[in-house]
């Protein structure tokens, strides 16, 4: 009985740890101008911060902004990486163990190092201030995070499988798309979910490669949201919880798969 | 795998190299390409809008050590990363036995504790930042320790990142310390039951040794990440107040986009990056040491 409650005292805590800061958000999103600046008590709640947030600002746009990019970040990726991490997954060849180390190297390298021959780069293309020039970059931590997670999605469908088709005369190509995708498909989704909320997240390639209002993705206009006027942490409020919530539904709705996904890197192996 | 020897093996290898091809070419172009020039822009003086460029050799490194303002920008993305990974993996690893324990509403519990990590590191930064403004923040709350304004005071404002960070980023941790919990043979605990050990004794005898790996793994993730830090403190602070904030990435960041200064800022992204590299190598050592000790 008293493990019991003390289990369920650590629970509410770190639900508190957990949830605490965003309601803090919501309620402060719902409060009127006055009760924010001073007032001890609110006394009504409105919605005028959401009117707010979204009045004169491109808001809308830019979650349709970080919506595109995120998605086509996500496509490429998948396209690109779920072949690659099928041939080292079940490919007999040299050079995998090259692939993946330099991969995971990749993964650390701290952002800042290439962002100025990346800002270049996309100059030198004609990308700058495109939502296309996000896309080029986020590749640069979207791509290597792919191929982790999907070869290991794709080790764990039996080789017995890949030799009966290999046999029946399919080619590596035709294994990966006849067979390797449709029994990789649970990982597949896993890492959808996983590189779009990274490149939903992404702030530092967002604020240096983009300068028009319009082309801001979601983390930068957020970031941006104060200094046109003092502070309006009302609506900076309504505009946080419009950006989070879609992600905390994506989130709490795949639970399972993303926690498989985030963790079975660092576990196996 | 299974080897069997097979005529069509060398075709299999070109099949696999093309596969692999459209990955690697990516990366090299926007990833191995964009740090190598950056290594080549570090040893340039660079200036976009007076599109000045010359090769001025060890020129930036020589400014580099003694720049008192690099050193103290290296101390607090030191200081961020201790302290943040610290308490990352204390919190985690509580978050992690209590999800292990079969908690009541474990379900509810973990979705919660993704909750934090979906959020972008911008919008946690903002929420957070309304309590860290004191009086000026939300004065329903009526929380008396945060009196002070936070992220305008020296010495606080550091901790106000980290807090964010922590928040943000404990539940990746505990969740990776969960799936190692989860490995853990029941035999083991058994075997520490019927030697009557305590369940603290079996916590430090069994749990932690067996965890050693994978908290290894965890360290150097969260120290690797943690060492970039740009966007907690870039939306909270902005390095300030008096720069006592100021981490490598904000640092090479100012230099680079509002310096307009490409040349130093490289050279300062440069020694942010072979600082992560001797991180990720000492790492290796330790490991590759521990391994044949065995």
């Amino acid at each position: 009985m008293r493990r019991r409650a003390l289990q369920w005292l650590a629970v509410l805590a770190v639900l508190g740890f957990c949830v605490v800061p965003l309601l803090g958000q919501v309620v402060t999103s719902l409060l009127p101008a006055q009760a924010l600046l001073g007032a001890a008590t609110p006394s009504a709640w409105s919605l005028d911060n959401y009117r707010g947030a979204l009045q004169g600002r491109p808001l809308v746009r830019s979650l349709v902004n970080s919506i595109v990019v995120a998605g086509a970040t996500t496509f490429f990726c998948l396209v690109l990486g779920s072949m690659a991490s099928f041939a080292l997954a079940k490919l007999r060849m040299r050079g995998k163990r090259w692939l993946l180390g330099g991969a995971l190297a990749i993964s650390m390298f701290p952002p800042i190092a290439t962002v100025s021959p990346l800002y270049l780069l996309i100059r030198e293309l004609g990308l700058r201030d495109s939502l296309g020039a996000l896309v080029l970059s986020y590749m640069t931590f979207a791509l290597p995070l792919t191929l982790f997670v999907l070869t290991r999605f794709f080790r764990e469908i039996p080789d017995a499988i890949y030799e009966a088709a290999r046999v029946d005369g399919c080619t590596p190509f035709q294994t990966w798309w006849r067979i390797g995708l449709p029994l990789a498909m649970p990982g597949i989704a896993s890492t959808a979910i996983l590189v779009f909320i990274s490149a939903y997240n992404e702030f530092l390639y967002a604020i240096t490669f983009i300068s028009s209002p319009d082309k801001r993705t979601v983390p930068v206009a957020i970031s941006l949201f104060a200094s046109d006027r003092i502070e309006p942490w009302g609506e900076i409020a309504a505009a946080s919880v419009i950006a989070g919530i879609p992600l905390v539904l994506v989130t709490v709705l795949f639970q399972r798969r993303i926690v498989t996904a985030l963790t079975q890197g660092a576990v196996k192996d | 795998m299974s080897a069997l020897p097979s005529t069509g093996e060398g075709k299999e290898r070109r099949a696999g190299r093309l596969m692999m091809a459209p990955a690697v070419l990516v990366l090299v172009a926007v990833a191995l390409y964009p740090t190598l020039a950056s290594i080549w822009l570090s040893f340039q003086r660079l200036i976009l809008v007076f599109h000045e460029r010359r090769f001025v050799g060890m020129g930036n490194y020589a400014f580099l050590v003694r720049d008192a303002r690099f050193f103290s920008a290296l101390g607090h993305t030191v200081y961020f990363t201790v302290v943040s990974v610290t308490a990352e993996l204390v919190l985690g690893l509580v978050f992690a036995l209590l999800l292990h324990a079969r908690p009541p509403a474990k379900n509810l519990l973990r979705a919660a504790i993704l909750v934090p990590w979906a959020m972008p590191t911008v919008v946690s930064a903002k929420m957070w930042a309304l309590f860290f403004l004191g009086e000026n923040g939300l004065p329903f709350f009526g929380i008396s320790i945060f009196d002070v304004n936070w992220l305008g005071t020296p010495g606080y404002a550091m901790h106000a990142a980290i807090a964010v960070d922590v928040w943000k980023t404990t539940p990746f941790v505990a969740l990776l310390l969960l799936a190692g919990l989860v490995g853990i043979p029941q035999s083991l605990y058994d075997a520490a039951a019927l030697d009557g050990a305590s369940s603290l004794r079996t916590f430090f005898a069994v749990t932690l040794p067996v965890l050693r790996r994978i908290l290894a793994v965890t360290v150097l993730l969260r120290a690797l990440d943690a060492f970039r830090v740009f966007d907690v403190v870039y939306v909270l602070t902005d390095g300030g107040p008096a720069n006592t904030t100021e981490t490598l990435s904000v640092y090479a960041y100012k230099t680079m986009m509002r310096g307009g200064d490409f040349g130093y800022g490289s050279t300062l992204a440069t020694a942010t990056f072979l600082c992560v590299l001797a991180m990720g190598g000492l790492y290796f050592l330790v490991i590759d040491s521990e391994e044949e000790t065995r």
